[in-house]
């Protein structure tokens, strides 16, 4: 079933800036220009996209604190900029860098507020209360005052007072920004848990790309307000034409190598890259290097998908269009 | 049912955020009680140059400026108000997070600065005004209902000045700071609330007129009632004086609201 449809979203600001001394000018910038796509339930999507893609405004008007300039959006069958109030109740959202707890009181009182706030029924929220709590470590935190805990243990509380009223989708909009390599991967052991047992939608947007690898099954990849990527990460490695690289160690330097089906990348004196398709098999390129240089050593590296991101990242901005814009 | 469960949830919890500062707490009770001093050394000379001064004795014109400095934290005459988070969370844009939460936002900030008043008024009111009753002979009464009718009108009197500030903060939402107006409102509180002078001091049209204004709800009138200058009917229309002003400013905060949540909402903020 689809939980959320996005049918030719749009969102267009309209900017003021001042042209000479007493004059100013109108012009619009499409923050969101056109993104159609759906979300199933239970699915765990990742949405990317360098700073000033369009992320966040579309995380705003999916939960309704937004209204979009053109397109159809539905979430859970609501149309969020309508009916924000009864959405509220169905979506959970974390903001990382936005806080909902109260700053100077335990983290107690801040989930005391949120039963009240969308009412939910004293059973429901002293099993989910304590199912957060358990996966999130959070048993010493409950009588810390927020403003002592760390970032990380912040983010912790964050996420649980998301969850306390059972939403159906939970957006999480750079969940694990300025997290150790510790709490992170408490987070995201937390959300695959969550997807897992709960069947809640997740929906997030990041920069950090472990985040994706571990997390998502999906990869929505937008930039200047257009999705030019939605498919799984292997999908994305093709489109990008990921490549390889083979590390290698001479006994000396040499002249780059130069051998059938691989390119030279670069040098450092008797070290040489070289970079060969990520889908073909690295034994041909081996022995025809084996068998005309003076091979000592060789490692090879698997594609790393901050690059192709990259690359997809910086043909939007040449104004081609994607590799793979199925949007 | 469910609004009026929040607001007291919200109320106490704020209640006790502003409990957890105890250190400012009794900074801000010596600070009060050494104005108090300060105050009622001046108004001394004054009324003993000028008896019955604005129509008030020595000891009711020395009740009126401790009442004053109990009153001064609790109705954030001088700023502090529990919507000054909110003016911070308009300019960094977390406003957008309650925007998103299923609950009112003026009855939110409302309920906040209540229980903020409510904590002020016990932690920073009883203390100088019991100080200011050992040193001077303050003109206070002894029987149960001025001080029950007091309470009333001080509570009147904080929804008032919430009412006021929080105008003040949504205008934030198109100045992004909102420091200037903020501190111009301060000003004219402190003037304006009697704080400075007791407004029954001013002649004329001028002291009409600003017997008239919203702000009188925040000290003069609540002064006036405890000290029994007014009472019976008048006590009757002091209240009624401050619950129209009470009702006025917060529907006029409610339609200002509306707009700068359209702006938000459209514009992105």
């Amino acid at each position: 079933m689809e939980l959320i449809e996005l049918d030719g979203l749009e969102k267009v600001f309209t900017v003021r800036r001042s042209a000479g001394r007493l004059r100013r000018t109108r012009h619009e910038v499409r923050a969101v220009d056109g993104i159609s796509c759906t979300v199933r339930r239970g699915e765990m999507v990742g949405y990317i996209g360098p700073n000033g893609a369009g992320k966040s405004t579309t995380i705003k008007m999916l939960t309704g604190i937004l209204t979009p300039s053109g397109g159809r959006l539905r979430v859970a069958g609501i149309d969020p900029a309508r009916e924000r109030t009864r959405l509220a109740g169905r979506i959970g959202v974390v903001f990382g860098q936005r806080t909902t707890l109260w700053w100077d009181l335990p983290l107690r009182d801040s989930y005391a507020l949120v039963r009240r706030l969308y009412r939910v029924p004293e059973a429901r929220y002293r099993a989910n209360l304590e199912r957060c709590v358990e996966l999130l470590d959070l048993a010493p935190l409950l009588h810390v005052p927020v403003r002592q805990l760390s970032l990380g243990q912040r983010m912790r509380g964050d996420i649980a007072a998301a969850l306390l009223h059972d939403p159906e989708v939970l957006y999480l909009d750079e969940p694990t920004i300025g997290l150790d390599v510790v709490s992170k991967a408490k987070v995201r052991g937390f959300l695959r848990e969550v997807n897992a047992e709960r069947g809640t939608t997740v929906l997030l947007t990041t920069h950090d790309l472990g985040d994706i690898e571990q997390l998502c099954d999906r990869v929505m990849v937008i930039d200047h307000g257009r999705l030019v990527h939605d498919g799984g990460l292997d999908a994305l490695h093709a489109a990008g034409e990921s490549e390889r690289v083979l590390v290698v160690d001479l006994e000396r330097p040499t002249a780059p190598i130069a051998v059938p089906g691989a390119r030279f990348v670069r040098a450092d004196g008797p070290r040489q890259w070289l970079a060969f398709p990520a889908a073909a098999s690295a034994a041909p390129v081996l022995a025809a290097i084996a068998a005309r240089y003076p091979l000592a050593d060789l490692s090879v590296r698997e594609p790393d998908i901050e690059q192709v991101i990259a690359r997809l990242y910086t043909e939007g901005r040449d104004g081609g269009a994607g590799p793979s814009g199925r949007g | 049912m469910h609004a009026a469960r929040l607001a007291l949830v919200v109320a106490v919890g704020s209640f006790r955020r502003y409990a957890t500062y105890r250190v400012a707490t009794v900074a801000g009770v010596v600070t009060n009680t050494a104005f108090g001093f300060i105050l009622a050394f001046t108004f001394t000379a004054l009324w003993s140059e000028r008896p019955r001064l604005g129509g008030y004795d020595l000891p009711q014109a020395l009740a009126f400026v401790w009442i004053g400095q109990a009153l001064l934290a609790a109705t954030a005459l001088m700023g502090g108000g529990a919507e000054n988070e909110l003016q911070g969370r308009i300019r960094s844009g977390d406003v957008a997070v309650d925007l998103y939460r299923p609950a009112d936002l003026q009855l939110w900030w409302l309920a906040a600065d209540l229980g903020r008043a409510a904590f002020q008024l016990l932690g920073r009111g009883v203390v100088p005004l019991a100080v200011g009753a050992l040193a001077f002979p303050l003109a206070l009464p002894t029987t149960p209902l001025p001080w029950l009718l007091f309470l009333t009108s001080v509570t009147l009197g904080v929804v008032v000045g919430f009412a006021l500030r929080y105008l003040v903060v949504l205008t934030s939402f198109w100045l992004l700071d909102g420091s200037g107006v903020s501190a111009m409102s301060g000003l004219l509180g402190v003037f304006f609330s009697g704080m400075l002078l007791p407004l029954t001091l001013f002649p004329g049209a001028f002291g009409e007129t600003v017997r008239l204004l919203p702000w009188s709800s925040m000290l003069q009138v609540p002064a006036d009632v405890l000290l029994e200058v007014r009472q019976g009917p008048d006590a009757a229309r002091a209240l009624g004086f401050q619950a129209l002003w009470a009702l006025a400013l917060l529907g006029a905060g409610r339609l200002l609201q509306r707009v700068a949540i359209r702006r938000v909402v459209v514009q992105g903020g």
